[in-house]
């Protein structure tokens, strides 16, 4: 009966309808669900809700979205505090989870029995200081690198890089040939200029091992550890050196997709929620996309940063626990799998035990081997709390040469204070 | 007696004090004390603690300290008081201009003195989004450049020229209220001023630097004052057309103030608002105060 929607109020006519509605329907629940705006997101998320509300008669769901970046995480906070969030609602899992309160605003998912079919390394980023699980994979597991375009490659007989000397080689060979810019930045979707610096996190880690750590108690920092500092002089390296797309400071994120997809541009650093967003904008394309790792100054040190996905989580204001709990079982079991695999398949290793990537991309292939041999690390946002909220600012000004690395890095390290203060963290 | 009675009454009411009862004015008051004196003082105590929106730490100036450490506090503060310069030199020049214009004797003079008025209601944030995209690098006013064959330049990407882009299309919106200050400035000068000037064969340039120009004085004042203020609490505009970007480069004070609440800096945030609301007082009581003695004067 809770479909009458404060029906009393708002006159007798309203309310007989209501009431003749949930005779007919009796039992209905209707939960609601924020996503973000992005393409790929909203269509994991109609898929999932499709294949759900089809098992589930009784439950109807309504999808809400939001804007992605600093935006988001705002109107996130915001939702929350004012006790106006939806009954399901989709985030960042590791560190953007840790900066919504989790331990107080989401309901405890410890004890579900889809717990145990759960990846243990994704239960460690949606798990609140108190130690109880909140939420469930909206997504497989991906990495953040270079996608390039295969067919250009082949056109300029050029190999893929294992060390950053090789990879600023081929840039230099691509811009030479002067058919497309080496490597693609869309600053007008500010987040996307992140990924470069917060991708290298393995080589940073793999001279550094104790780097997280150290960082999270304040006691190593960007601007005066040289191999996270190499990340921020990454980013400048590639603009002073010209590499970037003309309209790096105007172009968006799906402006940078069609220009890697039909080979405009030729490197992009960003995530694999990408291949999924040319799959259904691009998909004669996708065969044409591959993908490597951040080069680190070692060819011999080569491999992967892993993200970890969106979750889906429960705020603790909802009114429909039950049906909300049920969803979040059904995303996280294998007929889950299925819906996502059908929503523009898996861009990394499934998380929930009993799910295969099947017919993966290219690019997926190649990232593979990396989850495979154990060369890759978690993004350092999932392994500290601290993300800095001004970093995409700031990466931004580094890699349109308005500000260097090590200006970048400092600035950044202030951001960092100001975030584990907010937090509440010792040592700050 | 009757009459001194009265009288008396009178003088009590003349003097405001008794007439109504203290209560008819609790409505006004608890809506006062609500909206208005209870978020000041609750904001004054929060800005002194670390704020997550569900407890508070207090932390006494630690806030204030952090956001005068800010590294774009000073950036911010420099980019607003450009912003207020170029809007306020701008809208005095073209309003003036205008309003001179739109008092002359022109065909349909009703009719422009309203299209330049329009951009006025117009909402700024839907200024700002359909400038933001006639902006763009190949919109329509860089496609219109490339006709007479000049390059435009990347008017809200390039970072030394995003805050003059913006603050140009501040004056595009703002300077039809400037015109028409100007206008009723204008219209007020007594006719007896301009014949004098005729008898004494003054030309129109001569008209305008000696009778129309010092006596339009109280229009300036009032629209420079307008836009300072206005300039000074800038926001919609700024952030509907760049976020503050590229990066830092178009940043006021209230975008960096945004930011640190959108970054979940409650308190942060709090203590800046706090800063901007000490920082707008004492700029404008004193120039208040010194623009009502000059009335007073004159």
């Amino acid at each position: 009966m809770k479909i009458v929607p404060n029906g009393m109020l708002r006159g007798a006519s309203i309310l007989a309808i209501c009431l003749f509605a949930s005779a007919v329907q009796a039992q209905q629940v209707t939960l609601s669900l924020l996503t973000d705006v992005a393409p790929e997101v909203v269509a994991r998320a109609e898929a999932l809700v499709a294949d759900f509300e089809a098992a589930n008669p009784d439950i109807s769901i309504e999808m809400e979205t939001r804007p992605g970046g600093a935006e988001g995480d705002n109107l996130i906070k915001t939702r929350l505090a004012t006790q106006s969030m939806t009954d399901l609602f989709v985030y960042n899992s590791g560190s953007k989870f840790q900066s919504i309160n989790p331990d107080r605003l989401l309901v405890d998912l410890s004890a579900e029995p889809w717990q145990a079919d759960i990846q243990p390394s994704f239960k460690t980023v949606v798990t609140s200081i108190d130690g109880a699980v909140r939420g469930a994979p909206f997504a497989t597991s991906s990495a953040g690198g270079i996608f390039y375009n295969t067919r250009v490659y082949a056109e300029l007989g050029l190999e893929v890089p294992k060390s950053w000397e090789q990879f600023m080689a081929n840039n230099q060979t691509i811009l030479d040939a002067g058919e497309a810019a080496p490597v693609i930045q869309t600053y007008k979707d500010a987040w996307t200029s992140q990924i470069l610096l917060l991708g290298d996190y393995f080589n940073v880690q793999a001279a550094k091992p104790d780097f997280a750590k150290l960082y999270t108690e304040g006691q190593e920092k960007f601007a005066t550890e040289p191999t996270a500092l190499r990340s921020f002089e990454k980013l400048q390296e590639l603009h002073d050196a010209g590499f970037l797309n003309e309209n790096y400071a105007s172009a968006g994120y799906d402006d940078g997709l069609r220009m890697l997809a039909n080979g405009e541009g030729v490197h992009y650093p960003i995530t694999s929620g990408a291949l999924r967003a040319i799959a259904t904008t691009y998909p004669d394309l996708l065969g044409d996309i591959g993908f490597f790792p951040i080069p680190g100054d070692n060819a011999e040190i080569n491999g992967l940063t892993v993200w970890m996905p969106q979750a889906v989580y429960i705020p603790n204001t909802t009114s429909n626990l039950d049906a909300a709990k049920k969803f979040v079982a059904f995303v996280a079991s294998p007929a889950g799998c299925e819906a996502l695999k059908r929503a523009g398949g898996g861009s990394g290793p499934f998380l929930v035990a009993g799910c295969e990537l099947e017919n993966a991309p290219p690019a997926v292939s190649d990232m593979l081997p990396f989850f495979e041999n154990g060369h890759n690390s978690p993004a350092l946002e999932f392994l500290s709390p601290i993300k800095g909220p001004a970093l995409e600012q700031i990466t931004v000004s580094v890699g349109s040469g308005i500000m260097t690395a090590a200006e970048g890095a400092a600035l950044y390290d202030e951001d960092v204070r100001k975030q584990a203060q907010q937090l509440g963290l010792p040592g700050w | 007696m009757e009459g001194k009675r009265l009288f008396s009454t009178a003088g009590k009411g003349l003097r405001g004090s008794a007439r109504y009862p203290y209560w008819l004015f609790t409505p006004a008051a608890l809506i006062y004390v609500a909206l208005f004196l209870f978020p000041t003082v609750a904001s004054l105590y929060f800005s002194l603690t670390r704020w997550s929106l569900f407890d508070s730490t207090f932390i006494g100036l630690d806030n204030f300290a952090q956001f005068f450490r800010e590294p774009f506090l000073i950036k911010g503060l420099v980019n607003t008081l450009i912003f207020a310069a170029i809007t306020s030199v701008l809208k005095v020049v073209l309003g003036l201009g205008c309003a001179l214009l739109l008092t002359s004797h022109i065909i349909a003079r009703g009719y422009l003195r309203s299209v330049i008025f329009f951009p006025v209601v117009v909402s700024a944030v839907g200024v700002g989004i359909t400038f933001t995209v006639l902006m763009e690098p190949t919109g329509v006013i860089n496609s219109t450049l490339a006709l007479f064959g000049v390059t435009g330049p990347g008017w809200l990407i390039d970072p030394n020229l995003a805050l003059i882009s913006v603050a140009l299309v501040d004056v595009w919106k703002g300077v039809g209220l400037a015109t028409v200050i100007y206008i009723a400035g204008i219209v007020a000068i007594p006719k007896d001023y301009f014949e004098a000037a005729r008898i004494d064969g003054a030309t129109p340039w001569q008209n305008f630097l000696y009778v129309t120009l010092p006596l339009c004085r109280p229009a300036t004042v009032t629209i420079v004052i307008l836009n300072i203020i206005g300039g000074l609490r800038t926001f919609e505009m700024v952030w509907a057309m760049t976020g503050g970007g590229p990066g830092f480069s178009s940043d006021v004070v209230a975008s960096v103030i945004y930011k640190q609440y959108q970054s979940g800096f409650y308190g942060l945030s709090t203590a800046g608002n706090v800063v901007l609301f000490v920082f707008i007082m004492v700029l404008v009581v004193p120039l208040t105060t010194w623009l009502n003695r000059r009335e007073g004067h004159e």
